[in-house]
């Protein structure tokens, strides 16, 4: 079995912790941790980004060459960016896990919603990662890899510092409950 | 490593020789690998035979025949360095095969991950009395595979493996043997003939060779053309039934405590063994021809194995039989509950094709309106749960299951009432958590 990382001294401390913890997560329904607004920032910025240079060219070119009443066509990158700020919103209030006794539950989608549970047991591999502009906003994807290649457990924009702790939490527990294929 | 070694040992010695418990290839591989590059230049000629014949008008036959000279040398020593420097061994928890003449490369495949073992011959390999071995385990190359062998060294091999990969104490394993077989199923050629004929893509294939170029010779009336395509599509009809006939002769099914072996073939040969633990799906498949004779086609799924088809065609009744050999403590329930009515409304027609059953061992989902298919997965192999929901399933309170198992595929229960698919995938998750309990040790005999 490979696991990304591997659970060092300090996780023995934490375990008598995360066993209370999870002792009273156990039994009724899960509890569910949002996403920190980072992400959404970062999304927002990078819609704001591509559609408000495009009202403006779309507004002053034809503004200038054919006539004032043209502009009016920077209203549609316009009206795409309001929809999308909206779209944005809704979809990282939907992302949403929860880690449980013995599973992790992800849950995500407004339109199409999808509902993952990955046992801790079936995880082969925990990967963070945190490209180029998720770093300049402080932000890091925690994705589990199952021995099922359709497996499609990714908590996209955590902070870093939650990140590495999930990571962490999963290894330890995967370890605990390993079983093969 | 290197640095510590190049010191006391001279590298050509490091590279060639045989270390303790190293074994050769059979000798007759080297006329097998002999052929590449023989078969780099065919291919070059083949790929461009314009260039290829101008370029074979310009030289003598002189220099042809030197080059002949040449190139068969050159063949030959390629096939002996090859198999020279090919060595493998079998170590207490490792086969490890080291090869390469330039660049080396050494694999070690790990015995208590082994998916299933393949002992194949090829036609000319059967003639020459010898086989090739595989082993498959997740994450090996197909080059991995021990080619060849010799036959009977073959056979022992694979049970000194296999009795290592079930845990016998390294001293015995050599000692063990083959382990006894007991025959559970034998496919008479007269029934692979009429399933094979019972099949609809054989029809339409051969369907589409008589009509395609019937309606060209009426639109050209031109023979050549007609010809150039009756006669790639009659040859693709053909070779697709009789490449399966003969591939799949004498399909005999065995049960051996180091689990399930497959031997099959008519020309080629083909030994498979998977020990137990090791199937991750069965598929029960009913094309709609076969329904009226209740035939089914059993296909298995295993991590990093390409061996596909349990059985080719069996009755229903023994075929079912078979399943629960290989899946020990699962019953292939007879009874599949629907998707409710108002599936009809995001899926009209084939909502009735789809049904799932869960039993205390296997999730069971089964699709498909004329050919039916049913896909049994144990609980102690499902790897993660999937609820899925698109805005159209949500309006008439719809939703999806997708159970995906260890060797890549899935397994989905499609439109569901909304309530039963979020209960189903909270009692899914509980079950293939606790399902591994009961599952046998990797090493089986351990």
């Amino acid at each position: 079995m490979e696991l990304g990382s591997t659970a060092g001294g300090t996780a023995a401390e934490n375990d008598g912790a995360g066993a209370g913890e999870r002792g009273a997560v156990g039994e009724g329904a899960p509890v569910w941790r949002a996403l920190p607004p980072g992400l959404l920032r970062v999304r927002r910025l990078v819609l704001a980004l591509w559609l408000v240079p495009a009202a403006l060219a779309a507004g002053l070119l034809p503004g200038m060459l054919a006539g004032p009443g043209w502009a009016l066509f920077a209203l549609l990158p316009l009206a795409a960016l309001a929809w999308g700020w909206v779209l944005l919103g809704r979809n990282w209030r939907s992302w949403r896990y929860a880690e449980r006794a013995d599973d992790l539950l992800i849950s995500r989608g407004v339109l199409w919603r999808e509902e993952t549970v990955v046992p801790y047991g079936r995880m082969q591999l925990v990967e963070v990662t945190s490209g180029p502009v998720e770093r300049r906003f402080g932000l890091a994807t925690v994705q589990l890899h199952t021995a099922a290649a359709a497996t499609d457990a990714t908590i996209p924009g955590l902070v870093p510092a939650e990140a590495e702790r999930l990571r962490d939490h999963l290894t330890r527990l995967g370890e605990a409950r390993s079983a093969g294929l | 490593m290197t640095s510590a070694r190049a010191g006391s040992a001279p590298k050509a010695h490091d590279g060639a020789g045989l270390r303790p418990g190293e074994r050769r290839l059979h000798p007759v591989t080297p006329f097998r690998r002999a052929w590449a590059p023989l078969a780099v230049v065919f291919g070059w000629a083949v790929h461009d035979p314009d260039q290829t014949q101008r370029q074979l008008d310009r030289l003598a036959t002189t220099t042809l025949l030197l080059a002949l000279a040449v190139l068969v040398p050159a063949a030959a020593l390629y096939g002996f360095l090859s198999w020279w420097f090919t060595h493998f061994s079998v170590t207490e928890s490792e086969l490890r095969i080291r090869t390469g003449l330039l660049f080396r490369r050494t694999a070690h495949i790990r015995l208590e991950r082994l998916q299933a073992v393949d002992v194949t011959q090829p036609l000319l390999a059967r003639i020459a009395g010898v086989a090739k071995l595989r082993l498959d385990v997740i994450g090996v190359d197909k080059k991995d595979e021990l080619a060849y062998l010799g036959q009977s060294e073959a056979r022992a091999l694979r049970a000194e493996l296999l009795a290592r990969a079930a845990g016998f104490a390294p001293e015995t394993a050599h000692e063990v043997g083959e382990a006894p077989s007991r025959g559970l199923l034998r496919v008479p050629p007269g029934m692979l003939a009429v399933s094979l004929a019972l099949t609809a893509a054989t029809w339409v294939t051969l369907l589409a060779a008589l009509v395609v170029p019937a309606l060209l010779w009426l639109a050209t009336h031109n023979l050549w053309t007609v010809l150039a395509t009756a006669l790639p599509l009659l040859g693709a009809a053909g070779a697709r039934s009789v490449g399966r006939f003969a591939a799949e002769y004498d399909w005999t099914v065995g049960e051996s405590p180091d689990g399930l072996r497959i031997d099959r073939g008519l020309l080629d040969r083909a030994h498979e063994t998977v020990p137990p633990g090791r199937v991750q799906t069965v598929r029960i498949v009913q094309p709609v021809l076969w329904r009226r004779r209740d035939w089914v086609r059993v296909q298995l799924e295993v991590a990093g194995s390409s061996n596909s088809v349990l059985v080719p065609v069996a009755p229903r009744a023994l075929a079912e039989a078979v399943v629960t050999r290989i899946l020990p403590g699962v019953t292939v329930p007879a009874a599949l509950s629907r998707p409710p009515r108002r599936a009809g409304r995001c899926l009209p027609l084939w909502w009735r094709g789809h049904g799932l059953a869960v039993t205390e061992t296997v999730f069971a989902a089964r699709h498909g309106l004329l050919g039916r298919r049913l896909a049994l997965v144990p609980h102690a192999k499902v790897q993660s749960v999937r609820l899925t929901q698109g805005p159209w399933a949500r309006l008439h309170g719809l939703a999806s299951v997708h159970v995906d198992n260890g060797a890549g595929g899935t397994v989905s229960a499609r439109l569901r009432d909304a309530d039963e698919a979020a209960e189903l995938l909270r009692a899914q998750a509980d079950r293939s958590r606790t399902g591994r309990r009961a599952a046998p040790p990797d090493r089986w005999m351990a």
